[in-house]
């Protein structure tokens, strides 16, 4: 649905990355972790489209004005790296902006007593937050792998240990956890009776899609990708399915058919 | 005061008001039935049907540029038949005209295209695209060249009995002369524009931004060629005519309507507002309201020039 949102909060949590709190529609209180919001930043033609991000957490609260009932809202989790991201994070509280949510195929939670393995990098922790959040109100084991080129791209761990998630980071600088990839951590911890949730740069989606693959856990991705609409018309978002070929082309759309995939449906370099 | 009459007729089809969906950016219409009332529009045009169904490009394919996007999707369509088991069942339950978009990879496909699609019930007209700027075959081939567009629109013309809709490409010398041909070989209306062809670059890895190197610019960026476009159309070809380019207010749609057109297609605007077609058509009624006009039609071609 399309919703007129009024921004709450929108604190920069690390160098250039923020965390923005939104009003937003009853219905998303029922949004799956892994859906996603297209944003339009603003009401003028530059720039044009909007931009999707990750639901990072939905919840509800009550206003401190007199009268109000509870209200939902949604947070998202966002690098400023151009334009539209730019005037994004000048946003104030009671800024408007307009969402569709919630959109796209979230993640599936699997069946009670697995491990659940949460591996993110840099914006990528975002959906892994709510799930997370989800994950420990159902009582399960949760872990999570969080990486990044430095400090600054780990973002949020201390909310993730709040919930009472197992952290384990790895930054290829060093600058905090283990020097390296969170792939190579992941590795030493990875066994069955796993299930693995994975949002992050497509390197490292790939390197755990195969590893995950390699030893037969279960594993689901979400996918980033260039997208207009968010709805399924423009075609712009697609990604290669596992069995594409030039002579039998099998594309997935990550806005509808994605952004969350199961690591066997798409095709991995 | 009484409500405007927003109705227009186009090539014999009636539409409650002059607001159609432009090809490739309305889906088959199902992806839109969230947010706006598909039977508060005039017109649906379905995304390009092709004789087989159709995979596109490969990625990036599209990219937002200065008041406007690059598209490079290559046509990726479910093929004809696809659409006719699996889509138009859906849209015959609609009360709103829909027109098939059609293309073929030679020119005997568009035929069978265009016949497989004749006698169909749910179908009010067919657009046939000869404007592609994304695909090596079909498409724009027929779009430049004056003697290549009569021949497909009068193989088109032979195969079907509905209203025929030829979209026209802006990637030409001369729009008019295009527009001729068209009409010489029994197009009954003219879509224009179909999307500029443009490029992206990105600098810091000095490579084309699609992987497709070029690619389709549409959005406002794009509306004061497609309105000139439609004018000099318009004083030289009696057909009627559906304006497109980078309409994204019923302001821009009226526009289009003094610069001759009978009818206007949203596109790219439904990207960033999947409920612009209804507010467009709202848009248009209430400023004839505020001028007190009593039918949209009064202004077609009213411009003073």
């Amino acid at each position: 649905m399309q919703f007129k949102s009024m921004v709450i909060s929108n604190v920069e949590v690390s160098p250039n990355y923020f965390r923005m709190r939104m009003s937003a529609p009853e219905e998303l209180a029922s949004a799956v972790p892994g859906q996603f919001v297209m944003l339009k930043v603003n009401d003028a033609i530059d720039p044009l489209l909007r931009r999707p991000f990750g639901l990072f957490d939905v919840g509800s609260f009550v206003p401190e004005y007199a009268g109000c009932g509870t209200q939902v809202y949604c947070e998202i989790l966002y690098k400023v790296v151009g334009k539209g991201t730019k005037i994004l994070s000048a946003l104030h509280h009671g800024d408007l902006v307009d969402l569709l949510v919630p959109l796209g195929k979230g993640f599936q939670m699997g069946p009670a007593g697995e491990e659940k393995v949460l591996v993110g990098g840099g914006v990528g922790l975002a959906p892994l937050y709510y799930l997370a959040k989800e994950l420990k109100q159902r009582g399960e084991k949760v872990r999570l792998f969080a990486g990044g080129r430095n400090r600054d791209d780990v973002l949020c761990i201390t909310e993730f240990e709040r919930l009472g998630v197992e952290t384990y980071v790895a930054t290829d600088d060093g600058t905090l956890g283990e020097r390296g990839f969170v792939t190579q951590v992941l590795e030493r911890h990875l066994g069955t009776g796993m299930r693995i949730f994975a949002c992050g740069p497509t390197p490292m989606l790939n390197a755990v899609a195969k590893m995950s693959q390699k030893l037969g856990v279960p594993c689901q991705v979400s996918m980033e990708a260039y997208m207009a609409c968010g709805v399924g018309a423009c075609l712009g978002c697609v990604m290669k399915g596992a069995n594409h070929s030039d002579e039998t082309p099998d594309y997935r759309c990550v806005c509808k058919d994605g952004p969350v995939f199961d690591s066997f449906e798409l095709q991995w370099s | 005061m009484q409500r405007p009459d927003m109705s227009v007729v186009l090539a014999g089809i009636p539409m409650r008001n002059p607001v159609m969906t432009a090809s490739g950016t309305f889906g088959y219409g199902a992806e839109f039935a969230d947010y706006l009332d598909l039977e508060s529009i005039g017109a649906m045009v379905t995304k390009g049907l092709s004789l087989k169904p159709k995979a596109g490009n490969p990625t990036p394919r599209i990219v937002e540029t200065q008041g406007g996007m690059l598209n490079a999707i290559g046509l990726q369509n479910v093929g004809i038949d696809a659409f006719i088991e699996q889509k138009l069942p859906y849209l015959k339950n609609v009360n709103t005209p829909v027109i098939a978009n059609l293309y073929g990879n030679t020119l005997e496909e568009y035929g069978e295209v265009a016949s497989r699609l004749d006698g169909l019930a749910g179908v009010a007209g067919i657009e046939v695209n000869i404007s592609c700027p994304n695909v090596k075959q079909g498409g724009i081939v027929f779009g430049t060249d004056p003697g290549a567009a009569k021949e497909v629109v009068s193989l088109v013309k032979r195969n079907t009995s509905k209203p025929l809709i030829v979209k026209l490409s802006p990637n030409v010398t001369d729009v008019v002369l295009m527009a001729k041909a068209c009409a010489d070989a029994g197009a009954d209306a003219l879509s224009l524009i179909n999307t500029l062809t443009g490029m992206a670059i990105d600098l810091d890895r000095r490579r084309p931004v699609l992987a497709n190197v070029t690619g389709g610019l549409s959005g406002p960026a794009i509306k004061p060629v497609a309105l000139r476009m439609v004018w000099q159309v318009a004083k030289a070809v009696k057909l009627p005519l559906i304006g497109i380019g980078g309409i994204m207010n019923g302001r821009d749609a009226l526009e289009f309507m003094l610069a001759g057109a009978t009818a206007i297609q949203v596109g790219t605007a439904s990207f960033l507002d999947p409920s612009a077609a209804q507010r467009i058509a709202q848009e248009m009624e209430q400023y004839l309201v505020e001028q007190g006009i009593e039918s949209v039609r009064s202004l077609i071609g009213a411009l003073e020039a």
